[in-house]
């Protein structure tokens, strides 16, 4: 179910982190938390979802961490801005999610695994994360989602709308989408 | 259920935030108060709604703005809830008699003996601004609270200044 008293409040533009076509027929945004289980199993799926539509689906990611749930959350969410400025947002995107378990048991730690992983330079690393603009990316990010209606993560949005439900039902929601604009 | 509407004056309460404490809404005079009913505490992380608001508590500040959660569990579920979930705000135990602010709010679902997912902007008057009562298993998030915020008179957020004032007056 989408919820049109749910619009996205922040268009998709050049400061969003995008794969995919810019004019496929659907795009679906994504505000997720790097330490939230709920979005860890999502990712697999999401994955699916843009094999099995293609070029027909944009998807985009925007942080919502929950950082008084999730205390690492934040610090994740900053550490993927700065892997961005080397244009490596997607793959610590990745790292995160399919490393989550094994981070998240050891925090800061953990999470210089993944900068290591990527063979992202730590010194370089650690003096893009103390540019502000990075956690005010993921602050704009928070607030843009909340403006949403952003209830909870992963919150997603289908052509703007908040998507309600479970995810067979976010894939057919994407499966009507694009037969109707074909 | 039918929630007090904008325009009306918010009831008077004073509930137990802890085993040892109370919180009477009148304490608040002066700011702006966040009144958020909800059915239980205990619903999954990821998706909950207290959980979304505590990471917003600065933002609302800045509005000068104070949130009190409610439900009808008792002050020791409460405090095992926010020691778990690290809740920065005050929840409030509307158990005995039960429901009882939830009933004087209009959003007390007497089937079910909980209170409906509601939402109150009440202003440093004790007036209510703006209300709203979500469908019971629909997360509302925090835009309409934010909306509401910001949608307050000026004036209201001037008075926030000179609030040290207004506490001296009422002492």
């Amino acid at each position: 179910m989408l919820r049109e008293e749910a619009a996205l409040a922040v268009p998709v533009s050049a400061h969003d982190h995008v794969q995919g076509n810019d004019h496929a027929v659907v795009t679906l945004v994504e505000y997720g938390d790097f330490q939230c289980p709920a979005c860890a199993m999502a990712y697999p799926l999401v994955k699916q979802l843009q094999h099995r539509y293609a070029g027909n689906l944009r998807f985009v990611f925007r942080h919502f961490p929950l950082g008084q749930a999730h205390p690492y959350a934040q610090m994740a969410a900053e550490l993927a801005e700065a892997a961005a400025v080397e244009g490596q947002f997607w793959p610590m995107h990745d790292w995160l999610y399919e490393n989550q378990d094994a981070w998240v048991a050891t925090g800061a730690a953990g999470l210089e695994a993944g900068a290591r992983a990527l063979g992202l330079d730590a010194q370089a690393l650690a003096a893009t994360l103390r540019n502000p603009d990075i956690a005010s990316h993921v602050r704009r990010d928070f607030m843009g989602g909340v403006r949403s209606g952003v209830n909870g993560t992963p919150g997603f949005y289908v052509n703007g709308y908040l998507y309600q439900g479970d995810f067979d039902g976010l894939a057919h929601a994407l499966g009507r989408v694009i037969a109707r604009q074909q | 259920m039918t929630p007090l509407a904008a325009g009306t004056t918010a009831p008077a309460f004073t509930l137990p935030s802890t085993p040892d404490q109370t919180v009477a809404l009148k304490e608040f005079r002066g700011r702006n108060v966040i009144l958020a009913f909800y059915p239980a505490d205990w619903s999954p992380v990821c998706s909950d709604q207290l959980a979304l608001y505590n990471e917003l508590l600065d933002e609302f500040a800045r509005f000068n703005a104070q949130l009190l959660a409610i439900s009808v569990d008792g002050v020791w579920s409460h405090a095992a809830l926010a020691r778990e979930r690290r809740y920065h705000f005050p929840l409030l135990a509307d158990f005995e008699p039960k429901g009882e602010v939830a009933r004087a709010y209009g959003v007390y679902d007497a089937e079910h003996g909980i209170a409906g997912r509601a939402l109150f902007v009440i202003d440093g008057e004790g007036v209510i601004r703006w209300s709203y009562l979500s469908p019971m298993g629909v997360n509302p998030g925090a835009a309409g609270i934010v909306n509401a915020l910001e949608a307050l008179p000026a004036n209201n957020i001037q008075k926030t200044i000179d609030a040290p004032a207004a506490d001296a007056r009422e002492a």
